[in-house]
């Protein structure tokens, strides 16, 4: 997992979700090493459209044929989509954990709280000693 | 498709055999005079068409079974060293026995006076589960070990709530227990609470006394644990948690080891249960049914299900009268052909003959323990009880062979796998319980399959990593499973 | 000195295998029990038995129980004495079937799952859902799941259980209910009619509902209004799960053509033995949308790495062993060989078979309610259409059911028990296997003749 570089432009979050912020719209995902942990994704639920959530807290779960984990929102805010391609294709996940395997973007309420967030560098550093235990 | 010859095809579904008009089924006509449903049933309740279950003859039925069976690994057919799974031998005379008339063909609300047979059979079977357990009553109701530690764990809430410690909901279980533990203890109604284990694999003290605290409902323990471990602060912890006003669960599923030696009871165990199809022989019927009466002390007695069987003078009856129940669990009183057999095996055995099954058992284990160390990396070194678990990380490592891939491979050396990945606190566990009823032949043949599957993993990983080879069907695409949801037949199955 | 035939290792085996392992006794093995917990003593258990003794002290206790090979059973209640073609013995008989665990290794348990797999195909077929699960304990424990289910997925407290659900279903989903302090509301039934008081019903239902349970028929032997009570149901955004007879499927609609949510149901009538009360098996079918909440196993198709079918135990991660604190269940266990009973003898009747055995229980209910409500002293309480079961009022159930012990013949159960104010009034079930005579007999013995 050392060959991938983690996205400048994305932040993270300790229990490795990204957000890619553009404007007022934060992007969603999973992190490369959280969907290496976990294997072969074989489902993702997605939170509805219109739910408010606040920063860290669980939007859904992701499951591997053996493994399930929750997921916790990066930033507060109110989903304003979903990626649909998911439901039919979790394998996104695996294959493109920072592009195409994206969970849902939402309008974020309070940018300040994005400085809690890691950047590249950092995280690059945090899951390789995650990795490490 | 692998492998040559008629047995190797794949078994068509019943319903890819379906012809309409075949028939596998012979019912007298009917002696009564003729009754339409359109004319005694609602009309817009009828079914319009029929259900399209299988057309097929008797034959059809027969073979097509069959040769499903063939496709199985069984206890009858070789070595099943599932680990926590208690899969020993199923002794024959305790199916012929469960299937006599008048334990089979019975109706359970027959009159008492016509079932005395049945229900001394129980009552006898509460008072032995009672001797071996060290308690005081027992219930036969719950179907499985899960539905026991459900029964358990309201039984301990309600005996609780009587005692005015209605808000005691936080339960003790340790990161090496069985997923069912945590699972009961929130059906139930509570919250879980975790403990570490200690670098000995028993529950760290220390941890458990940080979180033993008044709102401890109770701690559940599997002892020997699921290391195969028996937990030697036993006495020690019991009194944690009791002193902190909380009661103790023991998870019975490895009784096997212990029989004879300890029992929970007098461990300080205030709540126990049984599982009758690992401990007393019943066999697993791939998947179930199980039996998972449960004891306990005195003081919860009035909690259990009802009803209990009692006895009055020579007269055995059904005992609704306990005024504490926590109610039902399940229609009637158990699953009471498992219960025969289980029966039959206890008066097999005699108190000796379960003794000596706890010695061997765990002379099994740990001489397969002893002969699998030599390549296989052991987490907790120590002498074992029933099972033990062997760790994968070398192979992972130095060759890139995983514990699945080790797994697969016993399967073309004729064995079962062992238990994998299970205790989470091992990586790339490999939990092997060999039980009581296995030969010193097949225990240096199953290690000597171990062994050449780490020489395998060293000279020629793809043979284990390419595993199985040799079986009915190749390595299953679990993740497709999951991701495409096939789980009914509608005409058609998966294909690449 | 134990001689058990199914203890293999000989004393030679013994010592060489400690040996192995370094130690000169047995009971080494066992010195980690600290002294203050180690048993001591000898339990207090009975002498081993031979084989031979074990069969005739086992045929003596059987015989001290009313089989219905001797018996005309007219006893219903949740257990009922249907006919079990030799077939499914047969086959549950095979051991690589009952000495199998659960499939953990699907390579090697492809017998197990195809079946699970078929049987899933034909209970969703029976009942017309979208899915099923691979078995629950029993008819009573799968409908307090389903209640669970209701409500995790509606996250509400409240569950509608009418009084014309069998008492032991609702002392069972009381049981699991209460833990998680969730409430269980009872809704009376019609006296004329002995069908659930649909008005009482709709009073009950509100927006604090999670499912609406219904047992179809119902305890009493009635059949219910199923498509009003979901109306009801979904009308208050509640989930609508009934019990259904699997046997009556031949003839009645199936739960998926109302708008059940859940369909559960006891599997007994299907191959399986009355068994003193079990082993028996609780089949649970669903709709598409709540599969991920199902509990227990699942078997699903899919292929292997050569592109055949096969099949793997699926969506795994709903279940205890994965997901523990956050499970929706906690069973592990199932009731597999009832459900490959189940299967066995649904391929057996199959289309046509389920169809005329519900055809001949149907008649022979008919046929006994007939004779028996025209006895002196003896009426049927309740209007609604029935099945193969249906309430007699009678002047005396004890005095009656002696005389009918005479003639061999049971049934009940007496439903004062459970219901205070229909005392003297007892179930009649009749199922394919009574014949008139014994159908008679029961008219005569209930009557007084001698």
């Amino acid at each position: 997992m050392s060959d991938v570089s983690y996205p400048k432009d994305l932040k993270y979050t300790k229990s490795h979700e990204w957000i890619r912020v553009t404007g007022d719209v934060g992007r969603v995902g999973l992190t490369h090493y959280a969907q290496d942990q976990l294997g072969e994704i074989v489902f993702v639920e997605l939170p509805e459209v219109g739910r408010e959530l606040k920063q860290g807290e669980v939007f859904g779960v992701v499951e591997s044929v053996k493994a399930v984990s929750d997921c916790y929102s990066p930033a507060s805010g109110k989903v304003v989509r979903v990626n649909e391609r998911l439901v039919d294709s979790p394998e996104l996940v695996n294959s493109d954990p920072h592009g195409e395997g994206w969970f849902f973007e939402l309008e974020i309420s309070d940018s300040g709280e994005l400085d809690n967030l890691m950047d590249a560098d950092r995280y690059d550093k945090y899951q390789a000693e995650e990795g490490a235990h | 498709m692998s492998g040559t010859g008629y047995i190797y095809k794949r078994e068509p579904l019943i319903f890819e055999l379906s012809a309409p008009g075949r028939r596998a089924y012979s019912l007298p006509s009917s002696d009564v005079p003729a009754c339409d449903p359109a004319e005694v049933l609602p009309r817009d309740q009828l079914r319009r068409e029929p259900a399209a279950l299988p057309e097929v003859s008797e034959v059809d039925v027969v073979r097509h079974f069959t040769r499903l069976s063939q496709r199985n690994h069984g206890v009858d057919i070789g070595f099943y060293p599932l680990g926590s799974c208690t899969m020993k031998y199923n002794p024959k005379v305790n199916e012929v026995v469960a299937g006599l008339d008048g334990f089979a063909n019975v109706h359970p609300l027959t009159p008492e006076d016509l079932v005395q047979g049945a229900l001394q059979l129980m009552y006898e079977m509460q008072t032995y589960l009672c001797e071996i357990g060290g308690v005081d009553a027992v219930t036969l109701q719950p179907a499985a070990g899960a539905h026991g530690e459900f029964t358990g764990v309201s039984i301990i809430k309600a005996y609780l709530a009587s005692k005015g410690q209605g808000h005691r909901n936080k339960v003790i279980i340790p990161d090496s227990a069985h997923g069912t533990n945590p699972a009961t203890a929130v059906i139930a109604g509570c919250e879980t609470v975790e403990v570490k284990s200690d670098a000995r694999g028993g529950v760290d003290i220390e941890s458990l006394r940080a979180v033993a605290d008044e709102n401890v409902a109770c701690l559940m323990l599997t002892n020997p644990n699921t290391l195969g471990l028996f937990d030697e602060n036993i006495h020690v912890i019991a009194d944690i948690v009791h002193r902190a006003g909380g009661l103790l669960y023991y998870d019975g599923a490895n009784a096997n080891a212990i029989m004879g030696y300890a029992r929970p009871g007098d461990a300080g165990f205030d709540v126990v249960h049984f599982n009758l199809h690992k401990t007393f022989s019943t066999p697993h019927g791939g998947g179930g049914p199980g039996s998972g009466p449960v004891g306990v002390k005195k003081e919860l007695a009035d909690f259990l299900p009802v009803p209990v069987v009692g006895k009055d003078g020579d007269r055995y009856y059904l005992d609704y009268s306990l005024p504490k129940t926590i109610g039902r669990v399940k229609s009637f009183y158990g699953n009471f052909g498992v219960v025969v057999k289980a029966y039959a095996y206890i008066r097999s055995m005699g108190p000796e003959g379960l003794k000596r099954v706890a010695e061997d058992a765990v002379l099994a284990a740990n001489y397969l323990m002893r002969k699998i160390a030599r390549d296989y990396h052991l987490m907790y070194d120590r002498i074992c009880k029933h099972e033990f678990v062997a760790s994968g990380v070398w192979q992972r490592d130095r060759h890139g062979v995983k514990t699945l891939d080790i797994a697969k491979r016993l399967l073309d050396h004729g064995f079962h796998a062992p238990t994998v990945y299970f205790p989470l606190i091992v990586p790339e566990a490999l939990m092997i319980e060999p039980t009581e009823t296995e030969s010193r032949e097949t225990l240096d043949a199953f290690a000597e399959a171990m062994a050449r599957i780490a020489r395998e993993a060293e000279e020629t990983p793809e043979k284990v990593t390419g595993a199985p080879q040799t079986t009915f069907v190749k390595r299953l695409d679990e993740a497709r499973a999951a991701r495409q949801p096939d789980l009914a037949y509608r005409g058609d199955l998966p294909k690449e | 000195m134990v001689r058990s035939p199914y203890l293999p290792n000989t004393e030679a085996d013994r010592r060489r295998m400690l040996e192995e392992i370094g130690l000169s006794s047995v009971e080494e093995l066992f010195a980690d029990i600290p002294e203050e917990v180690a048993f001591k003593g000898r339990m207090t258990l009975p002498e081993p038995l031979s084989e031979m003794e074990l069969l005739a002290h086992m045929k003596r206790l059987a015989a001290r129980n009313a089989s219905a090979s001797d018996w005309a059973v007219f006893l219903g209640g949740g257990a009922y004495d249907h006919f079990v073609p030799s077939v499914v013995g047969h086959v549950l008989g095979r051991s690589e079937f009952y000495t199998a665990y659960t499939p953990y290794q699907p390579e090697v348990s492809q017998g197990v799952l195809q079946s699970i797999y078929e049987y899933q195909t034909m209970i969703t077929r029976l009942t017309a859902m979208d899915v099923s699960n691979a078995s629950m304990y029993d008819g009573a424990s799968a409908m307090a799941e389903a209640a669970l289910i209701a409500c995790a997925a509606t996250r509400r407290t409240k569950v509608v259980t009418p009084l014309t659900l069998s008492p032991e279903y609702r002392e069972t989903i009381r049981t699991y209910l209460a833990g998680q302090r969730l409430q269980a509301v009872e809704v009376p039934y019609d006296p004329t009619s002995g069908q659930t008081d649909l008005a009482a019903l709709e009073k009950a239902v509100n927006g604090d509902t999670a499912a609406v349970l219904l047992a179809h028929p119902n305890y009493f032997g009635c059949l219910e209004d199923p498509e009003e009570v979901g109306r009801l149901a979904h009308a208050a955004g509640a989930v609508f799960v009934v019990a259904v007879d699997p046997i009556s499927l031949g003839l009645l609609k199936p739960p998926g053509e109302y708008g059940a949510d859940i369909a559960v149901g006891e599997g007994q009538p299907l191959g399986n033995p009355m068994s003193f009360g079990g082993p028996y098996l609780g089949f649970m079918a669903a709709t598409e949308k709540l599969v991920r909440r199902m509990p227990g196993r699942i078997a699903g198709a899919t292929v292997d790495q050569d592109g055949d079918p096969g099949f793997v135990l699926t969506l795994q991660t709903r279940e205890q062993h994965i997901r523990r604190e956050k499970a929706t269940s906690n069973i592990c266990s199932n009731e597999a060989l009832n459900a490959l009973a189940a299967a066995v003898y649904m391929s057996l009747m199959g289309r046509e078979g389920l169809v005329e055995v519900a055809r001949l229980c149907l008649a022979k209910a008919h046929y006994a309610h007939e004779r028996l409500t025209a006895l002196p002293g003896f009426s049927a309480p309740f209007s609604a259409p029935f099945f193969k079961e249906f309430v007699v009022k009678g002047p005396d159930f004890a005095a009656a059911a002696k005389r009918l012990a005479a003639r061999r013949i049971l049934v009940g159960p007496d439903l004062g028990a459970g219901y205070p104010e229909l005392r003297g009034s007892f179930l009649v079930a009749v199922t394919e296997k009574r014949t008139r005579a014994e159908i008679d007999s029961l008219a005569d013995g209930l009557g007084g003749k001698a």
